[in-house]
């Protein structure tokens, strides 16, 4: 297998994006990822999408973007796994790169939510749950990661403001992301006493429904030199991980073992361990989830990820930056583009671009991208070269 | 131009609590009172609907104007909530305060812009010689799905302009309207409730064409928010009128004295007209007002008034908004709300 590199980069503003339409937000992060990157063409291109037929009435999607890239007739792929659909595209590009039978590949994110209410949106998302088993006895998202912050307070003592410093410390990155939809900062007291949704989760516990894109360029390590002007990344590790669908069907209910496992793969493909981590972008849906996964990748023991947000040891400067960005609480979810986005962002940060929010000295960045409840986890692990 | 001849308000005694409809739905109540800045609204009793509000609010216009209804060449009710599908409400009204037969009738709809579209095509009328009065009423006994967002804001409420060729109580400068096709809120025949796309009603709808209203008003008058004593914008809740007129560049004092939603509600057609009546009743001559008002699907009409000497003689001639607003309320719970609006359903 050939090393692998990120040379460009792209993506706007998130929000709620009313005058554009899936293929115009899309192409327009794809089209400043090659601007990025410096490159004339593409060879090949993976759509990380969760349910375009749902929110816009839109499948075949690898060759609609394609299409309105202008780069048919390459060969384009959406793919999905729930909400790490985005990493699970940037993975896909990642062997076809490093397998030798593309050289230049495009990795894309990217999903349109606000085409319908708040209604269509909570259906759309549960569908990344069990449908037989969960969906259909009335739970939806913010209720089954209400379940798991309820196990995870029981067992572990983790606390209502544990979970609110999480919301305070993503939001203070993301008020520095020109880039993020918002891009402000909240008190412990709004997060606590915002709108409940999902006892113990409120509004402001949980990340939002967002219109976004993002796109990543690849191509082989030795040929990034030549090819781009740019800084390139080196792709350390890719792994990816399941586990069951249903909440309920988990030994421990506080305990994401596909971030576990996909986090133990990529440490190893990249002989690397926690320590070794810079800084990690990862999958704060709600706030409970970026506490679980904190443990489940190392970070912190088992039962102690609430600590990392209170303590400031996962703020930028602290320990271990976990979110630079601002996470998916402030810099926004659409669920297809958020893998690519922390990608994104990790290219950033090595690169040294990050301004206000940039982790000093980091050399070695990590992504963790995950579906549903967990029921897929996709991990990266990015480098300097 | 056309001016404003007398002009009148009204609502029903009624009101509902936000608390208490939020409480019905398991709703927080303190989130949609700060989140919409609503605190009650007016709802009508059974036997009230848009034309005898119209007839009530239309009966104080006239004593202010002081004018016989004869005079009146044109009656034009705007609503979304006319009580008949077929059959015009302006006809009943024509005849309710004396006007028929010589006068013309039109029932006007374009969601919450129906009674300021019938005040602009008034104006037109009696500027061109047409008709030497002209009533026009915004009207309604508004709709919301039980349970829907719509439910604490859509309220009942009416006010009637009596327009000529004179200046009257408030001469009108300047015209404008703004218009694209926005499907942010419908209702189809048929249904009882207006469906609504949530958070697209927001900035790409009311925002948009209220403020690209706003602006080409002033631009066209050649005028900028200072020059204003007073602002009145539509009013969907309490927030949006406030927001938009700030981030015109109006204080709060220019618009509060027409900002009535957060304790009327969301009167629909009858909203910024409403809102205009109220600030006529504290105006002093030369006062100069604008009015933006927004309906769905979309569109705005922009008008800059200027108050005259009159408005001393007359405001005190029939009850002003505000005081109508503020006394003789009857606070209902949602039982009786839910039996006035016939939201329940009877036995054949």
């Amino acid at each position: 297998m050939r090393d692998v590199a990120v040379i460009g980069v792209g993506m706007q503003k998130w929000g709620e994006l009313w005058e554009k339409s899936l293929r115009d937000i899309f192409t327009e992060s794809a089209l400043l990822a090659i601007d990025d990157a410096g490159v004339d063409h593409i060879d090949s291109m993976y759509v990380g999408c969760m349910t375009s037929g749902l929110f816009v009435g839109q499948e075949h999607l690898g060759s609609v973007l394609a299409d309105y890239l202008g780069v048919a007739p390459i060969p384009a792929l959406r793919v999905e796994t729930a909400c790490a659909s985005g990493g699970a595209a940037f993975r896909q590009a990642y062997f076809d790169v490093a397998s030798g039978a593309h050289d230049i590949v495009l990795a894309g994110g990217v999903e349109k939510m606000t085409d319908v209410d708040g209604g269509g949106a909570t259906y759309a998302l549960s569908t990344a749950a069990d449908a037989e088993y969960e969906v259909y006895h009335g739970v939806t998202f913010p209720g089954l990661y209400a379940m798991l912050a309820v196990a995870h307070m029981h067992k572990y003592g983790t606390t209502r403001d544990q979970l609110s410093h999480v919301a305070v410390k993503n939001h203070r990155n993301g008020a520095k992301n020109p880039l993020a939809q918002y891009p402000f900062e909240v008190t412990l007291e709004q997060v606590k006493n915002s709108v409940m949704v999902a006892d113990p989760l409120t509004i402001l516990d949980c990340s939002p429904i967002t219109d976004g894109a993002a796109a990543a360029i690849l191509c082989p390590l030795d040929m990034a030199k030549k090819l781009s002007r740019k800084q390139p990344v080196k792709v350390l590790s890719s792994a990816h991980a399941t586990d069951s669908i249903a909440l309920h069907s988990r030994q421990d209910l506080s305990w994401l073992s596909a971030v576990e496992k996909a986090g133990q793969v990529a440490y190893k493909n990249a002989g690397l361990t926690p320590k070794d981590i810079g800084f990690v972008e990862v999958h704060d849906c709600f706030t409970i989830a970026e506490i679980c996964v904190i443990e489940a990748l190392g970070f912190f023991e088992k039962g102690k990820g609430g600590r990392g947000a209170e303590s400031g040891e996962t703020a930028i400067g602290g320990r271990i930056p976990v979110n630079p960005s601002g996470g998916l609480k402030s810099k926004g979810h659409p669920v297809g583009a958020t893998g690519v986005a922390q990608i994104i962002e990790t290219v950033k940060q090595l690169r040294g671009d990050c301004g206000e929010r940039q982790v000093k000295g980091a050399k070695v960045g990590m992504t963790q991208n995950m579906g549903g409840t967990g029921g897929s986890c996709v991990v990266h692990i990015l480098g300097s070269v | 131009m056309a001016g404003i001849i007398g002009y009148g308000a009204y609502m029903p005694h009624n009101r509902i609590k936000v608390e208490e409809i939020a409480k019905v739905w398991g709703a927080d109540a303190p989130s949609y009172k700060k989140g919409l800045m609503l605190r009650e609204k007016a709802v009508p009793s059974p036997d009230q609907d848009t034309i005898t509000m119209a007839v009530e609010a239309t009966k104080h216009a006239l004593k202010r104007a002081g004018i016989d209804p004869k005079r009146i060449g044109a009656v034009y009710v705007g609503s979304e909530s006319h009580p008949y599908a077929v059959k015009p409400s302006g006809t009943v009204l024509a005849d309710a305060i004396g006007a028929t037969p010589e006068v013309h009738c039109a029932d006007f709809e374009f969601a919450c812009k129906a009674g300021s579209e019938a005040m602009f095509v008034c104006m037109g009328l009696a500027d061109g010689g047409a008709i030497e009065y002209g009533l026009a009423v915004g009207a309604d006994t508004s709709q919301g799905a039980p349970g829907d967002a719509l439910e604490y804001s859509a309220a009942a409420g009416a006010a009637a302009f009596i327009i000529g060729k004179d200046a009257g109580v408030a001469r009108v400068l300047t015209t404008y309207a703004f218009m694209t096709d926005t499907p942010d809120f419908w209702r189809r025949e048929h249904m009882h409730y207006p469906r609504h796309a949530g958070r697209f009603t927001g900035e790409p709808a009311y925002f948009k064409h209220v403020m690209g209203c706003a602006k080409g008003l002033m631009a066209k008058a050649g005028a900028k928010p200072a020059d204003f004593a007073y602002a009145v914008f539509h009013q969907p809740n309490g927030k949006f009128p406030m927001r938009v007129g700030q981030m015109l560049g109006f204080t709060k004092e220019q618009i509060e004295p027409g900002w009535l939603s957060p304790t009327l509600g969301n009167t629909y057609s009858g909203s910024s007209p409403m809102g205009l009546t109220a600030t006529l009743d504290v105006s002093k001559p030369g006062d100069r007002i604008l009015m933006v008002s927004y309906g769905s699907g979309a569109g705005s009409d922009g008008f800059i008034y200027e108050v005259t000497d009159r408005i001393e003689k007359v405001r005190n001639l029939a009850p002003k908004t505000r005081e109508m607003l503020d006394s003789n309320k009857v606070y209902i719970d949602y039982g009786t709300y839910a039996k006035y609006r016939r939201k329940i359903r009877m036995g054949e």
